[in-house]
């Protein structure tokens, strides 16, 4: 790839800035990352595929990519509404919610896994009430519509099966939608939605001609970023998933598993498969968001 | 204009706090997207953090404070600030380099640098740390080295068994596995912010005769300070939280190289939930020092 | 003049100081379940060793999943000595380090490990669901917590416990395969170390029966009650052994292999044994296992080399990747 410049800016610094950045990304993550790409290179194809495609690695991805974009999405929508009530309204407590965000972060996964499990279990604090909810709503869900296996899907329980699951990544994944969205909610210029208003759109039509086109760039980095963590987060997730295999059983999961067993060329080579897809997503939502960028500047 | 501070009210932007808004939502919309926000915070931060607590401070207040006089646990939160105080400042420094070449120029592979400094989000924690198993390993490249009969430079190979320099399973590796996972934070932060800043102020400053220095420290500086400081506190936060990769380069010795979430899966382990949650609790809390920072920010900027 | 006078006097004081006591460190790495054994045993290493030696030594701990910890030393943890959940971890430094020669086992009397347990299943108060045996478990509607046998040691003694039973009980190697396949349908959580089932089946309340080591049992009996938790000892368990050895190429270097060597010794004598069965192990000196013999019921078990032809054999047909528990799950 070449990262030659293609317009002259006036701005000094490109040389400095880009060479830093790619000398310090080689060294710390690109240089690392190859060792395990190299590693996995060592097995022949045969040897590959059945590492990274058998029955119980295939139902990991499907379950681990599938929840991790349902979180990421009930992330990019609550997270936005949460981020723009912290940004633009005041409220009793508002401070404090402000700095709660912050927590998945500053909780070891561990921590987090081991809370939520005893907060969401049967006899935990909102499980008592909610899992027979949950279980009632499935059974109904069955007799409705019968054809699909809904038991399968959404789980026997909340913890210790697939929802367990969905609340562990939507808990890691909500500070990066707050946060990329808020820095960019409070450099918004009023100037903006007033000259909107001036000319004589209504709230609805500012909202969504004037704001969310401002926010949309930050809302798909933070969606992204929030899906690309979910996808490898293993800690917070393994107490409360049940691990199951075929059933709830993670990718991570997986490549520790394989780890235990002195498998490194096969811990790796699902890590490269992983590395791979997240990559080829981010890619296509940065690409997307670059065009959206420049969709919207016109 | 005075700023309005009834229970709902609208509040002024942080950083055009002077200019008034003429624009504000109806009531009802403020309370509904109050009210939707705040049970999802409830729900998902607000009962894990009060779980936290409540475990900690099960046994009353003289045990929680016990919990943080045993010497593990004092080594404990010394090796995480330690991995901290290194690996926040490296990774600022290299998300300004980052976000200003990124968002300030146009480049062919840009989109892909981008992709590439969002890896470490999606690596998992688990090969996060293998990978720097694999490179400094006694199996891996480094431990290879030392061990082959004829290696490239055996000048190199005699001076590196002779300092006998521990990477992994000691604080190198473990501040390396920190750095990786927090790498891309403070740029991620920052690219957007400046995106959506442009470059016209940089551009004025240029004209009006500054050199690249000033302009970024006056111009630039100021316009990204709310991003910047995101940055670090996510940063931070998550690099004394990081449990997965740290676990695998660690080797949990206790009182050596456990970090402050490791050594709360320990205690755990031990059924001594009181003292994990004690610890936990500190890292929870890391989150009101957020809180009490921002706020000094705020005042500090709304005086000048 | 004063200075210099200071600094010699200071510099003769540490000279003595270092003659008199050399403070001295082992690293041992261990499994996850004998955190509280090994505190107890390293303050009597230390004491024993004062006096033999003269020197203050101070054993540093580290646990984690047995198959973790094993790689961890693999991959360059300077640990003195393992002490780890079972021998195939331990043969595993030879064949991917070559740390220890290949015949370590044989070093130390009894398979090298000083002291045993066993496999036994805790139930909940009175024991609703009757549970008495293996048989019990597959019976439909009884939910079943057990760590997963590929990530913790204690699993693959639980699930080789469970197949030798039905082996010998339904008399062929499909029978058991199906039987084993039954019980782990009724599995409700797959932890991934035998702590972490614990913490399921006593903090969550999930599951009617959990598969356990002896030890970690009584633990859990001495932490959250004995009533809350009667033990069930089945007809048929197998004898775990968890295996101990110094590792060669680390005590070299370190110049430790004379202490990392009495410290595994200490293991044989008797307050030692007495230790592992104040810990609930199953001691191997015959003394101190009469008197504690209220403590650890008589139990018909066989061992991993009469039943499956030791772990190498064993790993290689049930554990590895294809092997009869990826079997049970990908029908």
């Amino acid at each position: 790839m070449a990262f030659a410049r293609r317009q002259r800016s006036v701005l000094p610094g490109f040389g400095l800035s880009l060479g830093f950045t790619l000398a310090y990304l080689s060294l710390l993550v690109l240089i690392p990352l190859s060792a395990a790409f190299i590693r996995a290179m060592g097995m022949s194809w045969d040897e590959f595929m059945q590492a990274v495609a058998s029955p119980r690695v295939l139902a990991s991805y499907r379950l681990t990519f599938g929840v991790s974009f349902l979180a990421a999405l009930v992330n990019a929508f609550f997270g936005g509404i949460v981020a723009w009530v912290l940004v633009r309204y005041s409220f009793p407590g508002r401070k404090i919610v402000d700095a709660l965000v912050d927590l998945p972060f500053a909780l070891p996964t561990a921590v987090a896994g081991i809370a939520l499990t005893a907060i969401y279990a049967k006899n935990g604090w909102v499980g008592q009430w909610l899992d027979p909810l949950w279980v009632q709503g499935v059974t109904k869900l069955s007799v409705a519509i019968p054809f699909v296996d809904w038991k399968a899907w959404l789980g026997g329980s909340i913890a210790f099966d697939r929802p367990g699951v969905f609340i562990a990544l939507t808990f890691i994944g909500l500070p990066f939608v707050v946060r990329t969205l808020q820095p960019v909610l409070e450099e918004l210029q009023p100037e903006l939605e007033e000259a909107a208003a001036t000319l004589g759109a209504n709230r609805w039509q500012t909202m969504t001609r004037v704001i969310f086109p401002e926010l949309f760039p930050a809302l798909i980095t933070g969606f992204a970023l929030a899906f690309a963590r979910a996808v490898g987060e293993y800690g917070s997730v393994v107490f409360i998933a049940g691990n199951r295999p075929m059933h709830s059983e993670i990718t991570p999961l997986l490549i520790i598993t394989k780890l235990e067993q002195y498998d490194y060329r096969g811990a790796t080579a699902i890590a490269v498969v992983m590395l791979v897809a997240s990559f080829t997503l981010l890619l296509l939502i940065n690409l997307l968001q670059k065009w959206s960028r420049r969709y919207y500047r016109i | 204009m005075a700023a309005i501070v009834s229970t709902l009210g609208e509040r002024p932007s942080a950083t055009r706090a002077s200019q008034g808004r003429v624009i504000r939502n109806p009531l009802w919309v403020r309370i509904v997207f109050t009210t939707i926000a705040l049970i999802f915070v409830s729900s998902f931060l607000l009962l894990p953090l009060a779980a936290v607590f409540v475990e900690a401070f099960r046994k009353g207040i003289s045990v929680y404070f016990a919990s943080f006089a045993d010497p593990d646990a004092l080594s404990a939160i010394k090796l995480t600030l330690t991995a901290a105080a290194i690996a926040v400042p490296a990774n600022v420094i290299f998300g300004v380099a980052a976000s200003w070449c990124i968002a300030k120029f146009e480049f062919r592979g840009k989109s892909i640098l981008i992709t590439l400094i969002d890896l470490p989000f999606a690596v998992s924690p688990v090969i996060s740390g293998l990978i720097y198993v694999l490179l400094f390993g006694l199996q891996g490249w480094l431990g290879q080295y030392i061990n082959a009969e004829q290696p490239w430079f055996p000048a190199l190979q005699a001076w590196l068994i002779e300092q006998d320099f521990k990477i992994i399973f000691a604080v190198p590796g473990i501040v390396l596995a920190t750095m990786f996972v927090t790498f891309p934070f403070v740029a991620r932060e920052l690219i957007p912010v400046m995106q959506a800043q442009g470059s016209d102020e940089e551009y004025a400053a240029l004209t009006l005769g500054a050199n690249g220095w000033q302009t970024f420290w006056y111009v630039t500086l100021p316009n990204i300070k709310w991003g910047l400081f995101y940055g670090v506190i996510l940063c931070n936060a998550r690099a004394m939280g990081e449990f997965g990769a740290v676990s695998v380069v660690s080797g949990h010795i206790r009182g050596e190289t456990n970090t402050m979430p490791l050594h709360i899966e320990i205690l755990y382990n031990e059924y001594n939930f009181v003292a994990a949650f004690a610890v936990s609790s500190l890292l929870a809390l890391l989150a009101l020092v957020t809180l009490v920072l921002k706020s000094f920010i705020e005042w500090r900027h709304s005086r000048a | 003049m004063k200075p210099k006078i200071l600094l010699l006097t200071g510099l003769a004081l540490a000279a003595t100081l270092a003659a008199a006591a050399k403070p001295v460190q082992l690293l041992n790495v261990s499994y996850d379940p004998t955190r509280e054994l090994y505190v107890e045993f390293n303050a009597a290493f230390a004491k024993y060793w004062k006096a033999k030696a003269g020197d203050d030594v101070t054993v540093k701990q580290s646990h984690g999943g047995s198959g973790k910890q094993a790689r961890s030393v693999i991959d360059g943890l300077q640990a003195d000595v393992v002490t780890l959940a079972l021998a195939g971890d331990i043969d595993a430094l030879h064949e991917m380090g070559k740390l220890i020669p290949k015949d370590w086992i044989q070093r130390l009397p009894q398979n090298s490990a000083p002291y045993t347990s066993t496999i036994v299943f805790v139930v909940r108060a009175g024991n609703p669901k009757g549970i008495k045996d293996w048989d019990d478990l597959v019976k439909p509607g009884v939910s079943v917590v057990t760590p997963n046998p590929k990530t913790s040691g204690g699993a693959m003694w639980n699930y080789l416990a469970a197949w030798e039973f039905a082996r010998r009980k339904y008399g062929s190697e499909e029978k058991a395969r199906e039987f084993v396949a039954q019980l782990y349908k009724n599995v409700a959580v797959l932890d991934s170390g035998a702590r972490g089932s614990t913490t399921t089946f006593v903090q969550r309340g999930i599951g009617d029966v959990f598969i356990s080591w002896e030890n970690e049992a009584f633990l859990a009996q001495k932490e959250f009650g004995k009533e809350k938790f009667p033990i069930v000892a089945p007809s048929l368990s197998i004898l775990a052994e968890p295996s101990v050895s110094i590792v060669d190429r680390v005590v070299r270097k370190k110049g430790t292999e004379a202490m990392a060597k009495a410290y595994l010794e200490f293991l044989y004598s008797d307050e030692g044994q007495e230790i592992a069965a104040r810990n609930f192990y199953r001691p191997r000196n015959e003394a101190i296992a009469a008197k504690y013999s209220s403590r650890f019921v008589k139990m018909n078990l066989v061992t991993i080399d009469e039943a499956f032809g030791g772990w190498a054999k064993a790993k290689r047909v049930h554990f590895a990747d294809g092997g009869t528990f990826d079997q049970i799950y990908v029908q």
